[in-house]
């Protein structure tokens, strides 16, 4: 243990991963610590997968509202690096009633101030003419044209692809369970004994920052979960439309959406409700029809017919704080707080980077760009968005399985998911979020055992010992609760 | 890429695929089969219990006898087989559909065929499709996987499980399961008759002592990171009552709540489907809305029984041979729609005044019924008493050729009798 990071993050979330591949810019040496296997497995995983528009809080009030715009304006430029599913489909924020016009305008006056490129205020003809899917029974709309739809986990995977790349040490499966500092150094600790040492700290740990900030010493707060439901439908469902529709916010959530998501599936949801367990990844009865119910009033021609799966996930809130906690700690030297990143915080992400950047300068470390050159990352190329000629090319000069479809419903071929797991994504669920394999219509049952296999293959274990995903606090499990006959 | 030119292109090479693919090729045919698995024979495969073949065959088969039977039938008859092969589109060729095929061993094809035959097959309704709540666990199963990895993997799934829903995979799966030491709590039937075959009731639960709770509805799956228990309460007015909510321990839960015809590659083509079945609109020949493709098996509509698949499937294809030679039925071809107490008809269209082989379903059990078919104007064409009649069991009807002659539509209906 010679070596001395100067900076450690503590999360692989899209929070921790953006600032590591900012800092994987720089002439620094970075390490980032996730507890689980595999990176993105919290609250970056199960969400909305939305670039927010800019003007749902005020930039010149809240922290969120000012790095909520330029997290967005930044993506263009990530998307070019990195090649992550993104598209700017517009946001569309829809008034289903006279009353909610005023609210409409209110939130356009908060973006024309906070400085949103393109923000229209329309009336009931031109936002149906906008969003053709949408309900007859439209009074107005808040039309922001650079607001868009990101695959998170793929962003997420290709932020870790290109950090670790370009220096930076992922250390998957290290929870922090304990860290002293002396002469200038954090020496952190984690759960199975590993230690490592490092100048700066930053607590990116999401639903668990609270935990983290208390190991170090630092402030003391409370993250509790607000769950969100999701329902995802088919790729084929009519009821897909072009835009993301929300509709007019009430005081505490932005509603239940309608989202066409950069996969090309059709999304509804989510719910806010603060529940008690960080783990609770639970949906209820009650919220499924709620949420057909409400995603219907917008767009009628959403159907449970079309429903492929559900999920939820939570977002972590700072007790009593609605803003983003984003700060030098000022009990613990050199340890800087990313907590309560709840929505927008994907959006944010970029920006919050860049953030965090200036609070580590603030603090004394000198920040370099490197003097080698930044290897940019080519990510795997997906048989679903290539052409036929291409998969041949592919087929013929890397390997046979590019031409292999192991899922059918999402069609992905074999060659990718090889490449998922070499990538170190070596759970089904990883294999599932790098590739979507596994995440279409049938959710797995035609290409789980093939997956499977795949991944026993790749590692060299037996099917028995194929991971479905992270574990929830206790020892990874099996996608086989049985045993062989 | 490669380029390869066959008179029929059959897509799958399951049951249905590999009868069509025999049936065809031994017209004389230059026929291909088009299979995405590395291996014949589709579901049968996993499916080692008996009681395959005794329509089709006369004699009983386990799934992977009844498979090699019509795989030696179609290798016989000469016809050619594409493996680890996926069709991703079709498009309309000069000269007939055009296939885009992504193949393991030979990169990509473009298949000119003359005519295609679809023998896709279907999928299993899973959890996430039915939006069933609770917690997201290992251990949630759809029963025909769970199948798959008992029977060709050797991996028994857990110690204690809850069936939900009674189609027959479920009902075979229950004593596949308790065969294999696996506790069987119970079965889950949201609808007040079972969902499988009455002799699949008798087999796999009744002899076994295993319940089956009709009229019930799972209402949560519980547990950490495994299935831990499942709630279920019985209907009430259509709902589940809560107030009457049980829980039962279990490490696994299987899916077995109903099949879909996998034709999202039709769908994509611009074939026209049939919200009743969820397969293609058929006419009299089983040939879809687009010229030149035609439709057969599971992907059609769900069947009970394997042999009903390859009559079906051996019907489609003297349809497509005919279609090759260019021969086309005399006339215009009528709608026949189902009326009460009919789930769906197949074909959707027929030639007024030709003898018809048509497959219906009842929607609802019924001890005696009469079934009806009427034209347009009220008039009854044909009627024949039928006894005994089961949601789960397909009907089989010949109408003689000349009920039908100078009808402008049809209506089938099945009157219950006391």
């Amino acid at each position: 243990m010679e070596n001395i990071f100067d900076v450690a993050i503590v999360g692989g979330g899209i929070v921790g991963m953006a600032t590591a591949y900012r800092l994987a810019h720089r002439d620094l040496s970075v390490a980032l610590l996730e507890k689980e296997s595999d990176v993105c497995q919290g609250v970056s995983k199960a969400n909305s997968g939305i670039v927010h528009g800019g003007f749902h809080y005020s930039a010149s009030t809240t922290l969120k509202g000012r790095l909520e715009l330029r997290g967005n304006l930044a993506f263009d430029r990530l998307h070019a690096e990195l090649g992550f599913p993104f598209q700017r489909c517009g946001i569309l924020v829809v008034a289903f009633a006279e009353d909610q016009l005023p609210a409409l305008e209110k939130l356009y006056r908060q973006g024309v101030e906070n400085g949103v490129p393109g923000l229209e205020l329309c009336d009931a003809e031109r936002t149906r003419q906008l969003e053709p899917k949408l309900n007859s029974q439209v009074f107005g709309g808040l039309y922001a044209p650079g607001g868009g739809v990101v695959e998170p986990y793929r962003l997420v995977f290709a932020l870790m692809s290109a950090a670790v790349q370009n220096g930076v040490r992922l250390y998957c499966g290290f929870q922090v369970a304990g860290a002293t500092e002396q002469d200038g150094t954090w020496e952190i600790a984690s759960l199975d004994g590993r230690s490592l040492r490092a100048r700066y700290v930053i607590n990116a740990a999401g639903l668990h920052a609270d935990d983290v900030s208390r190991l170090f010493g630092a402030e003391e707060f409370e993250v509790v979960p607000r769950k969100g439901e999701e329902y995802l439908l088919d790729r084929l469902s009519p009821a897909r439309p072009s835009k993301v529709v929300f509709p007019v916010p009430s005081a505490h959530t932005k509603g239940v959406l309608v989202i066409p998501t950069a996969g090309g599936t059709t999304m509804i949801g989510p719910t806010a409700e603060i529940v008690e367990d960080k783990h609770d990844n639970s949906t209820t009865a009650a919220n499924r029809k709620r949420i057909f119910a409400l995603a219907r009033k917008m767009v009628s021609g959403i159907s449970e017919r079309d429903l492929v799966t559900s999920f939820s996930g939570s977002r972590p809130v700072i007790e009593g704080k609605e803003d983003f906690f984003l700060a030098l700690s000022e009990k613990a030297p050199r340890f800087l707080q990313a907590a309560g990143i709840q929505s927008p915080g994907l959006t944010a992400s970029p920006a919050i980077a860049e953030y965090l950047e200036q609070l580590l300068a603030k603090a004394g470390l000198a920040i370099k760009d490197k003097t080698t050159a930044f290897l940019p990352w080519q990510p795997t190329p997906a048989l679903r968005e290539i052409s036929p000629a291409e998969a041949d090319r592919l087929h013929d000069t890397d390997a046979p399985g590019w031409t292999d479809v192991v899922c059918r419903c999402e069609k992905v071929s074999e060659a990718e998911i090889r490449a998922a797991i070499r990538q170190g994504h070596d759970t089904l669920e990883g294999v599932k979020l790098a590739t979507r394999a596994g995440m279409g219509r049938c959710q797995g049952g035609f290409c789980g055992l093939k997956i499977m296999r795949l991944i026993a293959e790749e590692l060299g274990l037996s099917l028995e010992a194929v991971m479905r995903r992270e574990s929830k606090g206790k020892a990874n499990i099996s996608v086989l609760g049985g045993s062989r006959q | 890429m490669k380029t390869l030119e066959y008179e029929i292109a059959v897509i799958g090479g399951g049951a249905a695929g590999l009868t069509a693919a025999a049936q065809a090729a031994a017209a004389g045919k230059r026929t291909v089969v088009i299979e995405r698995s590395r291996e014949l024979g589709g579901v049968l495969l996993q499916c080692i219990h008996s009681g395959f073949g005794l329509h089709y065959f006369h004699e009983e088969l386990t799934g992977p006898e009844y498979a090699a039977r019509v795989q030696q039938k179609a290798t016989e008859a000469g016809a050619d087989f594409l493996l680890a092969s996926t069709v991703m589109q079709i498009l309309p060729g000069k000269k007939g559909p055009l296939l885009t095929v992504y193949s393991r061993q030979e990169g990509v094809v473009w298949l000119q065929a003359q005519a295609v035959i679809l023998a896709m097959g279907c999928r299993e309704r899973c959890r996430g499709n039915l939006g069933i709540p609770g917690d997201r666990v290992s251990g949630v199963y759809s029963a025909g996987t769970a199948q798959l990895l008992l029977n060709r993997e050797g991996i028994v799934p857990g110690k204690r499980a809850v069936i939900v829903g009674s189609g027959d995979i479920g009902l075979i799966m229950a004593r596949r399961l308790t065969w294999s030491g696996v506790k069987v709590a119970c079965v889950l039937e949201i609808m007040p008759y079972p969902a499988g075959l009455s002799r699949n009731i008798a087999q796999c639960l009744e002899d076994f002592g295993i319940p089956l709770h009709l009229s019930t509805s799972i209402t949560g799956i519980h547990g950490r990171n495994q299935v831990e228990s499942v709630t279920f309460a019985p209907l009430v007015n259509g709902q589940p009552d809560l107030t009457q909510e049980e829980r039962v321990t279990c490490d696994t839960v299987l899916f077995s709540v109903g099949l879909v015809p996998e034709n999202e590659l039709s769908r994509d083509c611009g074939i026209k489907l049939n919200p009743l079945t969820g397969g293609a609109l058929v006419d009299e020949d089983l040939m879809t809305s687009l010229p030149g493709i035609f439709s057969c098996g599971n992907v059609l509509h769900v069947h009970d029984l394997v042999d009903f698949v390859s009559l079906e499937a051996e019907r489609c294809a003297d349809s497509a041979v005919r279609y090759c030679a260019r021969e086309r039925r005399p006339g215009s071809q009528i709608q026949i729609a189902p009326g009460a107490n009919v789930r769906y008809v197949i074909p959707n269209q027929v030639t007024p005044g030709q003898p018809h082989h048509l497959l219906l379903r009842t929607s609802r059990p019924l001890a005696a019924a009469e079934l009806q078919l009427r034209d347009t104007t009220g008039n009854r064409l044909f009627v024949k008493r039928l006894r005994h009649l089961r949601p789960a069991e397909m009907i089989s009807l010949e109408i003689p050729h000349d009920c039908t002659a100078g009808a402008k539509g049809l209506v089938l209906e099945l009157e219950e009798l006391n």
